[in-house]
């Protein structure tokens, strides 16, 4: 009863909003690059980049003589503009060049574990974690942030994990309820059918693939500003291939992702929960859960997910003359 | 004072590295109007139209929309000037609905960005309306069926306000009635001030539903006539270059030995209580082509599927030469001297992403003549195919080539030249000519009446019924899953076989 009560506890709740945050929204980002047809693997890859950015960028703040708070904030921004920058790499890649989508984005996250780790010597002078550098505090809203049991739940948390709440409705105004998402959906579907009416479907998909590096790129600065204050080597360790189970397993819906995100999540502050509980297994076991779960959810619950018609294809589909 | 066209091409020329696809072509179209245009595959039709509808930059020539010269550098600048076109690949996103497909591209919206759906429907159900074009506003594209699709389509392009209307062969996927609806809406588009271009290479069609007619002939325009002073045999010279024989001619049959025998055939639908071929006998005899007619649905499906080994009848025979095949499998049935031409090419008859050469040995792939033990016998697969290709005129750089690269004619004559070269005892050939063009179809029915004249039984199922007509020695009239009449191919008219294909037997006799 004792362990149940820790695991249920108002704090495992709040953990699993944590947790939750860079998988949702990375997901939100996969969201709008699968829609419109590009499949992105290369979240991961961007995510981490976004990472060590924003702690770079955090650390040149504070050396420049910012505020902390305004080092932090500066790291985010660069992470978000880094993700996007990754992003249209691959966008490129994959729409103007054609190249093979899984292609560029495994290349993409060779490329981005290694020069992070290059760069972390280079600049750092480290293997391994990076120095601390300013990170961002936690920011209670006013009274919200009072409420019993609601309150530490949902409204004493990073800045990050507000816009990820906001991020979720947003994507999903997007998607469904302007005419940029009707031609994002067309775009991943059945291309020639917008190409035919006068619309762009290199732009469409440019802009998709764009959104989700600035969505996954605000995600690796949670990791390395949100849930610690350091860079540490390869941290992602599997977020993003995590996000992207959470975009099929939420059948390309920002508020399914999310939900799949969330039960991710939730395994992962148990998982802490126990160990902090000081159960007598392995951490090594309890740190395996969240993948467990993202295995299983994929492999037996999923009913019958509908990818986007024409994912993975690049248009037009013969190659121009 | 004359009219001013609404559109007016002059001069159009199109060079392509290899081909030059339009040679200095004028085409007007005038208010009011269905124009046809008519021409073989590969006359330049599809060329000329991308070139209208801005998919494609002309290298000399100008384009004039209400006496206007313009220029096209997308579809988007083509959509602006009114030009809207209907594919003949459907170009609708299958998930959306109805209304999201019409207004995609071009959608109304509310204040802050968002998607104003309300209106979007209410101007749609007034277009739909005004012009009789009945769809499913909140339908998904997918469920709904090919017909309402078209509609789809034509909507919009109306939606856009097109000021001429492109239908690029827009019957090859309707069934007769639906064919009929979208004559009464072209009809009606036209007289409402929107005239329509129709492009086919059915000569039939363009008769009695145009008003003029320009025919096209390797990237020129031939002529353009009026449909009153137009007849089928002048149509055709003026799109192949000479007279084709429409009637084919054919020496009477002489049959022989009896080799296909089917004896009280019946098929039960396996989901619904429903008999689908209900008891029908009869025989093919060698050196006879028996053809079997009626409108698409009314059994046909379900005696070649039985007959191809597809599909086990729920009773009943079928008999070669007097053994019963009726549970024999279709590798069985290719080795005792069955060849089939299916009726969809793309689905039965080839594998769209094989070359010529190996869709041309399917089913004899693993005879001792194309493969060892081991590998297959390369040099004799090229040869062989190298030698059909040339006998049946399929239009390829080489064998190498894949049949996806190929023209819907050209895909069938792979079909038919694989299925026509084998030692062939009975031919079933199924639509033989679905799809393709005047020259390719007399190439065609000339080689089924050689087959028959070289001793095999050859039964030919279609719903055109001018080929069944042409072809056959005896005619067989399938009706809801019955032959409902039986008449020597001399002695059949127009009207008698119409009448039974419409189920009117008492009315016949």
């Amino acid at each position: 009863m004792e362990l149940l009560g820790a695991i249920l506890s108002t704090a495992t709740i709040a953990a699993m909003i944590r947790s939750a945050t860079p998988l949702t929204l990375a997901a939100m980002g996969g969201i709008f690059s699968e829609r419109g047809g590009v499949i992105n693997i290369a979240l991961e890859g961007i995510m981490l980049t976004g990472a060590f950015t924003a702690v770079l960028f955090s650390t040149i703040g504070a050396s420049i003589g910012l505020p902390a708070g305004a080092s932090a904030m500066l790291g985010v921004a660069a992470a978000v503009i880094f993700g996007l920058a990754i992003a249209l790499i691959h966008a490129y890649f994959s729409i103007t060049l054609r190249v093979n989508q899984l292609v560029s984005g495994v290349a993409i996250n060779m490329l981005a574990f290694g020069i992070t780790g290059l760069l972390l010597q280079l600049i750092f002078n480290v293997t391994g974690n990076s120095p601390a550098a300013p990170d961002m505090k936690p920011m209670p809203i006013p009274f919200l942030a009072d409420i019993p049991v609601l309150g530490p739940i949902l409204f004493q948390h990073q800045p990050i994990v507000y816009v990820m709440f906001l991020a979720v409705p947003f994507s999903a105004f997007l998607i469904k309820s302007t005419p940029y998402g009707l031609r994002l959906r067309a775009a991943g579907d059945k291309p020639a059918a917008i190409d035919t009416v006068g619309v762009d479907v290199h732009r469409i998909r440019y802009i998709g693939v764009g959104l989700s590096g600035v969505f996954a790129g605000l995600a690796g600065a949670y990791l390395s500003l949100g849930q610690l204050n350091f860079f540490s080597e390869g941290m992602t360790s599997g977020r993003g291939f995590i996000a992207l189970a959470a975009v099929i397993f939420g059948n390309w819906r920002p508020w399914q992702a999310f939900g799949a995100a969330l039960l991710f999540g939730f395994s992962d502050a148990v998982q802490i929960a126990l160990q902090n509980a000081g159960m007598s297994v392995p951490s090594d076991f309890l740190l395996m859960a969240p993948y467990v779960v993202t295995l299983i959810a994929l492999a037996g619950f999923i009913k019958k997910a509908v990818p986007p018609a024409a994912i993975g294809q690049p248009y037009p589909a013969e190659e121009p003359i | 004072m004359p009219v001013t066209p609404v559109v007016e091409m002059r001069g159009i020329t199109k060079v392509f590295p290899l081909v030059v696809a339009n040679d200095q072509v004028d085409l007007e179209v005038y208010p009011g109007e269905i124009l046809g245009l008519l021409g073989e595959n590969g006359a330049g039709k599809s060329v000329l139209m991308s070139i209208l509808y801005g998919l494609l930059q002309p290298t000399s020539g100008e384009i004039r929309i209400d006496g206007k010269a313009v220029e096209f550098d997308s579809a988007h600048d083509a959509i602006a000037q009114g030009i809207g076109m209907v594919h003949q690949h459907f170009m609708l996103v299958p998930p959306l609905t109805v209304v999201e497909n019409i207004v995609l591209g071009a959608e109304p919206q509310r204040s802050g960005g968002r998607l104003d759906m309300e209106t979007a429907a209410r101007q749609v159900a007034e277009l739909s309306q005004k012009h009789g074009l009945e769809v499913d506003l909140q339908a998904k594209v997918e469920d709904i069926p090919v017909g309402m699709a078209q509609r789809v389509e034509i909507l919009k392009a109306i939606y856009r306000r097109a000021r001429v209307l492109v239908l690029d062969e827009p019957t090859a996927v309707l069934t007769p009635q639906e064919v009929e609806g979208l004559y009464s809406i072209m009809r009606s588009l036209a007289d409402a001030g929107v005239p329509v271009i129709f492009i086919t290479h059915k000569l039939h069609e363009l008769i009695g539903v145009c008003d003029r007619i320009t025919v096209m002939r390797r990237g020129k325009v031939i002529g353009s006539v009026d449909t009153a002073d137009a007849t089928p045999p002048l149509l055709a010279e003026m799109m192949v270059g000479r007279e084709v024989i429409l009637q084919i001619d054919k020496s009477p049959a002489e049959p022989t030995d009896t080799v296909l025998t089917v004896d009280s055939l019946t098929i039960d639908a396996a989901d619904r209580d429903l008999t689908l071929l209900d008891g029908i006998s009869f025989e093919v005899k060698a050196g006879e082509i028996v053809g079997v007619a009626g409108i698409a649905g009314n059994g046909q499906d379900e005696l070649l599927d039985a007959l191809s080994g597809l599909r086990s009848p729920t009773s009943g025979t079928i008999s070669l030469r007097g053994t019963d095949i009726t549970a024999t499998d279709r590798r069985q049935r290719i080795r005792s001297g069955i060849s089939m031409i299916p009726q969809d090419r793309q689905r039965e008859g080839l594998i769209l992403s094989f070359t010529i050469a190996d869709n041309i040995v399917l089913g004899e792939h693993r005879t001792t003549r194309f493969s060892s033990r081991l590998k297959r016998k390369f040099e004799a697969i090229s040869a062989y195919a190298r030698k059909l290709m040339e006998a049946f005129d399929v239009r390829a750089n080489d064998e190498t080539v894949l049949v996806s690269n190929l023209s819907g004619g050209n895909q069938q004559k792979v079909v038919v030249a694989r299925e026509m070269s084998r030692d062939t005892k009975l031919l079933i050939a199924a639509q033989p000519t679905r799809g393709v063009d005047v020259g390719a179809i007399e190439f065609i029915h000339r080689n089924i009446v050689d087959m028959r004249d070289q001793g095999a039984a050859v039964l030919l199922v279609s719903t055109e019924l001018d080929e069944v007509m042409q072809l056959s020695d005896r005619i067989l009239v399938l009706f809801r899953g019955r032959i409902i009449g039986e008449v020597a191919g001399a002695d059949a008219s127009l009207e008698t076989v119409g009448l039974w294909m419409a189920g009117h037997r008492e009315v016949a006799t």
